[in-house]
């Protein structure tokens, strides 16, 4: 084993890797799922803003309405809340994969509000030009709004991931597990606190390498 | 070619276009000039649809324009280039991609579009700026961009929104060479709005002039030319001791 590991790691180390393998899945869907739905709903948000391209008040009303809702609710309360779709959806409300279902809908409410409002940042003299080239609105959101807004997107992306990862460590409640859940369940209730520390120390980690990866990507990409 | 017959524009009840009707020769170049506010913007982007009237008709080549939807009107719209004061470039894309896109948008092959941008880019004298950024270009060379852009699609009208108003004199007498070549040697109708007297008469045949959304009247002069000779501090002392832009206003 590597000398330099505190021996409560050493100790615990399999079940350090398996809460942080449950944290990677219910972390990782979420991005996909932000990515996949998220993404193409703050895109029709912002374009059937006033004044955008699809134009459309009452969608745009409704959709907002509803992007507001589901981010105004306590985390652990839309967990509960969402229990019985769970269980609908996923033929159980407790474990991992359960879990999961709420996280994404979460996080595909959280990056689609970014990403409306990246979009807002891309000077509508741009969207403008692409219009007036005969541009579709395929061609306006792919050659146009993602390529100028891309490093706004990729920083977006960031912050949601990292709110992911807080939103994640109070999945224990209906048996998700992850870091978050492991440091409150043998760090804190059983007095553990060493533990508990380091196990902040290794989410800390995570998040700064998410954080910096984010930026430098930002940064690369960023050619305006 | 480009007809204009009654068009009227509303926003809520003022009235930005009254019941104007135009016509644009075709190899001419066009200029329209009025005071800020008069509708010659407007007037403008209702010849490409970017404004759809609430009254009248917009006829191109002898068909009705403006009852047209979806893929029509992006066929109409390819086939008429457009450039503005603010050049409207794609920031994260480089100067070949910022013209390429066009040639994507109407659907050009992928082999036969490194051809066709860098044809353009020669025209406007920035073959050598093909892998920058707009943000190391200057106001002159970002407009040469958004021409060649303009241009890649062999349109055969080239709308232009006050290209030059956010230029020094020297390098908008430049884009008004361009402009002027663009007419000459590719055949382009050109129709330009400004608000600079000296810009529209430096190259327009005909000039409607506007006032409070109505045509005050159409003149035809006898354009006096870009004069490339002076360049930098010699221009402005030009301008100065002319007295500098005579605004209709």
């Amino acid at each position: 084993m590597i000398p330099i590991l505190p021996e409560v790691l050493v100790e615990y180390q399999s079940e350090i890797w398996e809460s942080i393998v449950e944290s990677s899945i219910m972390v990782g869907f979420s991005v996909l799922a932000a990515l996949l739905v998220g993404l193409p709903i703050g895109t029709f948000l912002f374009l059937c803003r006033k004044g955008q391209l699809l134009e459309n008040r009452l969608v745009f009303s409704s959709l907002n309405l509803l992007v507001n809702i589901i981010r105004s609710f306590p985390f652990l309360l839309l967990v509960i809340f969402m229990i019985p779709f769970t269980r609908f959806v996923m033929g159980t409300a407790i474990g991992t994969a359960a879990a999961t279902l709420p996280m994404m809908v979460i996080a595909i409410a959280h990056y689609s509000r970014l990403v409306e409002q990246s979009l807002l940042d891309v000077p509508k003299g741009v969207i403008q030009a692409a219009v007036s080239m005969g541009a579709s609105v395929k061609d306006i959101i792919f050659k146009f709004l993602y390529v100028e807004s891309r490093s706004a997107l990729v920083l977006s992306m960031t912050t949601s991931t990292i709110s992911f990862i807080s939103y994640s460590t109070i999945m224990g409640v209906v048996g998700g597990g992850g870091i978050g859940d492991f440091a409150i369940r043998y760090g804190y209730l059983q007095y553990r606190t060493d533990l508990m520390v380091y196990i902040i120390i290794i989410i800390v980690i995570f998040v700064q390498i998410i954080q910096y990866s984010g930026i430098t990507l930002a940064r690369k990409i960023d050619k305006r | 070619m480009i007809s204009l017959q009654n068009v009227t524009k509303r926003y809520g009840a003022f009235k930005a276009i009254q019941s104007i009707s135009l016509n644009i020769k075709p190899g001419e170049i066009h200029g329209i000039i009025g005071s800020s506010g008069a509708g010659k913007s407007t007037l403008l982007r209702m010849m490409n649809l970017l404004e759809k009237p609430d009254d009248g008709d917009v006829i191109i080549n002898n068909k009705k324009i403006n009852h047209l939807k979806g893929k029509e009107i992006r066929n109409i719209r390819q086939s008429l280039g457009m450039i503005f004061q603010g050049f409207h470039l794609v920031g994260n894309k480089t100067v070949f991609d910022n013209v390429a896109v066009s040639l994507e948008i109407a659907k050009i092959a992928k082999k036969n579009r490194t051809e066709r941008v860098m044809e353009s880019l020669r025209f406007v004298g920035l073959e050598a700026y093909k892998d920058k950024y707009p943000r190391q270009l200057s106001g002159g060379q970002k407009q040469r961009v958004a021409i060649a852009r303009a241009i890649v699609n062999n349109p055969s009208v080239l709308l232009c929104d006050e290209p030059t108003s956010s230029l020094d004199p020297t390098t908008t007498m430049e884009i008004l060479e361009v402009l002027k070549q663009i007419n000459q040697q590719l055949n382009v109708t050109i129709i330009i709005v400004s608000h600079e007297m000296e810009v529209i008469r430096s190259l327009s045949e005909r000039v409607t002039v506007m006032e409070d959304g109505q045509i005050y009247e159409v003149v035809e002069i006898e354009p006096t030319g870009v004069n490339k000779s002076k360049k930098g501090a010699a221009t402005f002392v030009e301008q100065l001791k002319s007295g500098g832009d005579s605004n209709p206003s």
